[in-house]
């Protein structure tokens, strides 16, 4: 369990962790969004041990991170901003170098290393030197070396930046295949990301928590949460579809004839939209409910505004 | 100090991954060779020890080695390594001293590479190879002092070019805070003990008395807690300047 207990940090009176509270438990995926500046990045500094908080504390699995650091940091695996690796060292003696910093030697070692190096399929530049990888690639590395432990805590800070759609794929099914046991926390800018892997997502904005929930719940709070969109050949009925029950207001889209019906909070209004569109005869091409737009969501609460 | 050897390896094979190990071999061992034969008048001085060898090693090193030392951490910040390797499980001892000695056995390698001298002086005269080998000593020693000021301001530095500009700033007020110019600024209106205090602090009186053949344990001890100092404080350094 990752305990954070009024996480603070200042840096020359410029707040930009601002009071972080919250726990995991294992099995959790947790993704930390939040935008450019929000301090992503250095609350998770700070819970690798690399900053010391202003005030407040983390504990990992009981260990502090301040005072039990060395401890910590042994059930962690962690890849930092932008993926730094040692740019003169092959791929693979930078990843025995990580495995014998964790302790493995001999046979241990060499299994280790196998077994990351497969996970993120590194095996066609394991004699390469880093500095002459592509950038997808240094992110693999930096993600091989993170996991070489089987840590019981993973830390990874935008994990699928600058990867191929393929290999952002492959990255989250290992995400998720490592999820059942293990804490792991990533974050990102890629929303789609948060609903296809996370259990649980956390907003913060200038250092502030302004969201803690599942995806679902996140989504749900969009204003698009349960609307219509219904797409026909010919112009619709925009008055009876907003006269419906439950149905908070009709918007246009940039298709032609094309209409997005928004539901009032906690109303499902498919059923009603759908038993129109029959009594009127209509001929819709397209139809679809939406879960939420995660973006627009985000958006509201990053900006300041309530959502 | 289980993962001091870890760091250690690590960071002497990065020195042989780049051609600025064999550079700075080179260059040694031209500029020691030039001022030992040429500076130092080696053949004519009829001698056969290695003196005019070792005397200029204090002014050698005030140039190569704060080159060795500027990369010691500088790099480590500039390329973000150093987050990587604050957060693995490592003391901050483990990594200062894993550094420090790789650079110090480079160092040392280099110092090796110099045995020419020693055979040609062995073949031409009947040389105290005893005090032939005091001086190594003393001059790895020296090394040693210079590598762990450089690796401080290291720490202090994320550019590489200012670390060495430092560094060979303080490695020069080390050297010459035993000159009787310096001395003799302080001996007007300081009390006695004040310019013992400056003049002991010099490395040249002690590097000096080794390379003679004159082993104090007061002077190897001096050497060993100037490194040791130096090192405590790049530690402190690295921790409240990590992250800028
Ligand atoms: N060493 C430092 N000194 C001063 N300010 C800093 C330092 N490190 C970070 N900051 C500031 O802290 C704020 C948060 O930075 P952080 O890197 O945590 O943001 P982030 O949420 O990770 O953003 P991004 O999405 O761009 O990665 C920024 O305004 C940044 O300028
Ligand atoms: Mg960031």
């Amino acid at each position: 369990m990752i305990e954070i207990e009024k996480l603070t940090k200042r840096f020359a009176q410029h707040t930009v962790v601002d009071d972080l509270s919250f726990r995991i438990q294992p099995g959790e995926v947790l993704g930390f969004l939040g935008p450019n500046g929000a301090g992503k990045s250095t609350t998770m500094k700070m819970l690798t041990g690399f900053l010391a908080p202003t005030s407040g504390s983390a504990r990992l699995f009981g260990f502090d991170i301040q005072k039990d650091t060395l401890k910590a940091q042994r059930q962690l695996g962690y890849l930092p901003e932008g993926a730094p690796c040692y740019g003169d060292m092959h791929v693979r003696g930078f990843l025995e170098f990580i495995a014998e910093v964790r302790g493995y030697r001999g046979a241990e070692k060499r299994s280790r290393v196998a077994r990351a190096v497969e996970q993120v399929e590194l095996q066609a530049v394991l004699g390469q030197s880093i500095e002459t990888l592509s950038k997808g690639f240094k992110r693999r590395v930096g993600l091989a070396q993170a996991i070489l432990h089987d840590p019981r805590a993973l830390i990874l800070d935008e994990p699928t930046d600058g990867l191929d759609p393929n290999q952002k794929h492959q990255v989250r099914q290992l995400i998720q295949n490592l999820a059942t046991d293990k804490i792991i926390i990533i974050s990102t800018h890629i929303l789609e990301e948060v609903t296809a892997v996370c259990s649980r997502a956390v907003v913060i904005a200038a250092g502030k928590l302004v969201a803690d929930g599942t995806p679902f719940e996140l989504e749900s709070r969009s204003r698009y949460h349960q609307a219509v969109t219904l797409v026909g050949d010919a112009p619709l009925d925009e008055v009876a579809l907003a006269a419906l029950p439950g149905v908070a207001g009709v918007e246009r889209n940039e298709r032609e004839h094309s209409l997005t019906v928004l539901a009032q909070p906690g109303q499902v209004i498919f059923p009603h939209v759908s038993a129109l569109v029959a009594a009127r005869g209509w001929n819709i091409k397209e139809m679809d409910v939406e879960r939420g737009r995660l973006d627009e969501v985000f958006r509201t609460l990053t900006r300041g505004e309530a959502a | 100090m289980r993962q001091l050897p870890v760091v250690f390896k690590r960071e002497l094979a990065s020195y042989f991954a780049t051609p600025l190990a064999y550079v700075f071999i080179v260059i040694f061992l031209v500029l020691s060779g030039v001022f030992t034969f040429y500076l130092g008048s080696f053949f004519e001085r009829g001698q056969a020890d290695l003196a005019s060898f070792f005397n200029f090693h204090p002014w050698l090193y005030l140039f190569l080695v704060p080159a060795l030392a500027m990369r010691l951490w500088a790099e480590e910040r500039k390329s973000g390594t150093i987050e990587l390797l604050m957060t693995l499980p490592i003391t901050r001892a483990e990594a200062v001293g894993g550094k420090f000695l790789a650079a110090w056995a480079f160092a040392g390698i280099a110092l090796l590479l110099t045995f020419p001298m020693v055979l040609t002086v062995n073949y031409l005269g009947e040389p105290d190879n005893g005090a032939i080998l005091t001086g190594y000593l003393g001059s790895w020693l020296l090394a040693g002092s210079y590598l762990a000021i450089g690796s401080c301001l290291s720490a202090l530095a994320k550019n590489q070019v200012i670390a060495f500009i430092l560094t060979v700033c303080v490695c020069f007020l080390f050297v010459a805070s035993g000159f009787p110019l310096v001395l003799d600024a302080f001996s007007g209106w300081a009390p006695q003990a004040l310019v013992d205090a400056v003049a002991s602090l010099s490395f040249l009186t002690r590097f000096d008395a080794i390379s003679k053949g004159v082993i104090d344990l007061r002077d190897l001890l001096y050497f060993a807690s100037l490194i040791l100092a130096w090192l405590m404080a790049t530690a402190v350094v690295l921790d409240l300047k990590k992250a800028d």
